[in-house]
């Protein structure tokens, strides 16, 4: 892993190759309340991705049949833009982002007081304009502040990041080289 | 008490340890009281509560509200009140005849028209059911609507009524709010009705900021110089 001609990704002083330590984060940015269609929006940065949620609702079920009646229904679309990344990505959503979307919409329904509002649906839209790896951690926090921004009762607000292990060491919110 | 008296919090925040309470939007885990919701934190008595500064209009009985006819049915109609559930309006609490037909059904109320009803049936497991039956309340001929949040409805009434007498004396226009945040102004004039609806978007701007009443009151009277001629 560690050979001559590969990138050492944690210097001698323990810093990374952005200088950061093992347990720092990038460089955050928030944004609520962007989109005035929305009922509720925000606009994160993380780095360099940069990642626009809304959310819709509390709205009636559409189609009627996938209402519940002791809860609301939570529906999730993560999506990367087709410039979001070094190589065009098809607009078209790929395994990887119908995967994301289940995985985001689990990690925020705990914290959604869905039963406030039964046989309805809450609609949470997460598109991503670039992307620089934890565009999915991102995506959580940007949807949890959009349900927020949204009047929508919450048990608290979702935060997410990522951790990997680069020569045996934790480290958090890996950028894109280290993803790699 | 960790949050003061109108203070914003986010959901999940701390709002106090101990013997209080956990009213409106908010939620108790052990001894501690938690906000679900962004507003502002208030105490009353002993119950804490979240005013929220954001969310949908969820029906209550009783309440007053201004709705779209979006379908017509066998036996009455079907309103969009801006909340998530359909709410409907049967023929039997109109005024209207009650052996009237399907066709005087559509005569009465044609899609689109605007109604100015009360919610008199809702629960969480059956959709809400309108009354037009009451002083005041049927049809929408005339006035203009403003369209804000529901939230923001307690402050356009203010404390005790003061904001709206305040805002019917001013703009000499009658100003209806329905509890859903569609509001209807009815004036002699369209300047009057103008007027009204820009400090009712005002209002909603402006919600959270103290002495908003006199604010208005001098745009209003700023705004009414010459324009109005009885």
């Amino acid at each position: 892993m560690n050979d001559q001609n590969t990138v050492r990704l944690i210097n001698d002083n323990g810093l990374r190759v952005d200088g950061r330590r093992l347990d720092e984060l990038r460089p955050i940015k928030i944004e609520v309340g962007i989109l005035d269609k929305a009922d509720g929006s925000a606009y994160v940065e993380h780095g360099k991705n940069k990642i626009l949620a809304a959310v819709y609702g509390p709205r009636e079920a559409h189609p009627k049949h996938i209402a519940l009646s002791d809860r609301a229904v939570v529906r999730c679309r993560y999506h990367m833009a087709p410039f979001s990344t070094d190589e065009r990505k098809s607009p078209a959503p790929s395994r990887r982002e119908h995967e994301l979307s289940k995985v985001i919409r689990e990690s925020l329904e705990p914290a959604i007081m869905s039963e406030y509002f039964p046989r309805s649906t809450i609609d949470i839209f997460i598109e991503v304009l670039q992307a620089d790896a934890g565009t999915r951690c991102a995506g959580i926090t940007a949807a949890a502040l959009a349900l927020a921004d949204a009047g929508i009762p919450m048990r608290e607000l979702v935060s997410a990041c990522a951790a990997g292990k680069i020569d045996g060491k934790v480290v958090l919110d890996l950028s894109d080289v280290e993803d790699k | 008490m960790h949050a003061e008296p109108k203070q914003l919090v986010t959901p999940g925040e701390l709002l106090a340890e101990g013997p209080y309470f956990a009213g409106e939007n908010t939620y108790r885990d052990g001894s501690k009281i938690y906000s679900s919701r962004i507003g502002l934190a208030d105490l009353i008595g002993n119950k804490l509560i979240v005013v929220p500064i954001k969310g949908a209009y969820i029906p209550r009985i009783d309440d007053i509200v201004i709705g779209r006819i979006t379908d017509i049915g066998m036996s009455g109609w079907q309103v969009d009140i801006s909340a998530p559930y359909p709410a409907m309006l049967p023929s039997s609490e109109t005024p209207m005849d009650r052996d009237a037909g399907r066709g005087d059904l559509a005569h009465h109320y044609g899609v689109g028209d605007l109604t100015l009803a009360q919610v008199i049936a809702f629960d969480r497991s059956r959709d809400p059911l309108l009354t037009t039956k009451g002083r005041g309340l049927g049809k929408v001929t005339s006035g203009r609507v403003a369209r804000i949040a529901p939230a923001k409805i307690p402050r356009v009434i203010g404390k005790k009524g003061s904001m709206i007498t305040m805002l019917k004396k001013e703009t000499n226009t009658d100003i209806v709010p329905g509890q859903n945040g569609i509001i209807l102004a009815i004036g002699k004039n369209p300047d009057q009705e103008r007027i009204a609806v820009e400090a009712l978007y005002m209002i909603e701007r402006e919600a959270h900021t103290n002495g908003l009443t006199d604010r208005v009151r001098a745009m209003i009277q700023d705004e009414m110089k010459g324009k109005v001629v009885e």
